[in-house]
């Protein structure tokens, strides 16, 4: 049977916009959480930073950043389609979302390293 | 019933609202943060830049307003469009992690840019 | 000839074809090839000379009246202008199955009830005030709001649209992609005298503003139109209103 695309291009964009808002929901509070560590001092925000040197946790923030670039640049594609002047599914916004989320995700792993 | 359509239509334009700023904010922190991560990045190394930060506290404390505005509404329509939520429901629950998020992010907030 | 099975034979094609409720099955039939066959021809090949049981929709068979839209390979489109050539592989395989999002009531044939329930509730007819006494309503047909009007005006309500939304699929309450672009070319329309109202009865999740922006319908609207464009306008004017407290 011809495997058509049952949904369009722009569905996958939807579903890249939710997930990576749903990532950043549930990785939000944690983010809070470890900064407000800093309340008890230095040493005690030292502690929870050094428990986020670990390989795992390291990949969970470059995720995170890829996430917080696909979402805010899905964003800008949405806001364009429903404030901007009509110009259809602006396709060429998903290109830059994948694209800038790549590049992102890049220059954070090139700062990890250097 | 009309005071609900008005009411998730006021939802709408403040996730938009939100959203807006939320792209200026992102985008000023991600810059912020990959410029700050150069030679990793140390307790003391964050703390001596935010600590006493007038500036940075303004800057993360309407940072965090625009996230409690804008997470909940999003979670919302998951929670009513994949979770199987009623609208009270998946209200009562999103309110309740706007709550905990303007908690813990304001309290980040103090945390690290407290003198 | 109906028991060789196609993938032996060239000029046969296997399909499978939703039969019953939505409790029901797909049966497979075999159906010859033909030239510049369309689906709604193998449809009626089978109800004709395969299984008079089979239950199916279709009216002009000319593309106008909507009326023989279905799944085809899980997309919704209207069969009688579906080339069989267009949708099909070296398998030769087809699934035909009826529209989804609405309940049906045999075999491919859906209750369309819901569908034009929606429409009404977004207030999608036209009201004036004009008398067969008044002069004609001017109204340029380059003004962009006329344009707006003429870009969806040519909805014949087959609701391939409405069977494609997944917030249809979600949401039960959700107008769908008909009512709203049916709400918006009235919206448009200087001469209706319900705006306000209109604008009320599509605002909130069960309207407007539980569109995605998908864009599922207008990929697969047959007559090109752009629901999601409508909707999109629906959501700054009720948004406008909304802000004024003027809702």
């Amino acid at each position: 049977m011809k495997s058509l695309r049952v949904r369009p291009l722009s569905y996958t964009a939807f579903l890249m916009h939710r997930l990576s808002g749903l990532g950043l929901a549930i990785f939000l509070p944690l983010h809070f959480f470890v900064l407000a560590q800093a309340i008890r001092g230095e040493s005690e925000l030292d502690r929870a930073l050094r428990l986020t040197d670990s390989l795992i946790v390291k990949f969970a923030e470059w995720g995170l950043v890829v996430l917080l670039t696909l979402h805010l640049v899905g964003g800008a594609r949405l806001l364009l389609i429903e404030f901007g002047p009509w110009r259809g599914v602006r396709s060429g916004w998903i290109t830059a979302t994948v694209i800038t989320s790549g590049v992102t995700g890049f220059l954070f792993l090139y700062s990890l390293v250097n | 019933m009309a005071s609900t359509a008005i009411a998730q239509a006021r939802a709408w334009y403040w996730q938009r609202i939100s959203a807006m700023v939320l792209m200026v904010f992102v985008f000023i922190h991600l810059g912020l943060i990959l410029y700050a991560m150069r030679g990793g990045l140390t307790a003391a190394e964050i703390l001596g830049r935010t600590q006493g930060n007038l500036g940075l506290a303004v800057f993360y404390a309407v940072f965090v307003l625009a996230c409690v505005i804008h997470v909940p509404l999003g979670l919302q329509k998951i929670a009513e469009e994949w979770g199987g939520m009623t609208p009270p429901t998946a209200q009562l629950l999103t309110r309740g992690f706007a709550a905990l998020i303007l908690v813990l992010g304001l309290t980040a907030v103090w945390a690290v840019t407290a003198p | 000839m109906s028991t060789e099975m196609s993938s032996n034979n060239p000029s046969l094609i296997s399909v499978r074809i939703w039969r019953g409720t939505a409790a029901g099955g797909f049966q497979r039939y075999e159906v010859p090839r033909a030239a510049s066959q369309t689906i709604l021809d193998v449809v009626t090949y089978i109800q004709r000379s395969l299984d008079p049981t089979l239950s199916y929709r279709f009216a002009c068979r000319v593309g106008m009246c909507g009326s023989c839209a279905m799944r085809v390979n899980g997309q919704a489109r209207w069969t009688c202008r579906t080339h069989v050539s267009k949708v099909i592989d070296e398998s030769a395989e087809l699934e035909i199955a009826p529209l989804a999002n609405l309940p049906i009531i045999k075999d491919l044939v859906t209750d369309m009830t819901e569908f034009f329930d929606k429409w009404a509730r977004a207030k999608g007819q036209f009201k004036g005030d004009a008398t067969r006494q008044d002069d004609f309503a001017r109204v340029k047909p380059e003004s962009a709001q006329r344009r707006a009007v003429d870009a969806g005006i040519e909805c014949i309500g087959c609701g391939v649209c409405y069977s494609s939304c997944d917030v249809v699929a979600w949401r039960p309450d959700y107008l769908g992609p008909a009512a709203l672009n049916r709400a918006w070319t009235l919206a448009n329309d200087e001469r209706d005298t319900q705006q306000l109202e209109r604008l009320r009865a599509v605002a909130g999740d069960a309207g407007c503003h539980a569109c995605h922006s998908h864009f599922s319908c207008t990929e697969r609207c047959p007559k090109r139109i752009s629901p999601t464009a409508g909707i999109a306008g629906l959501k700054k004017k009720v948004g406008r209103l909304a802000a004024k407290g003027a809702l």
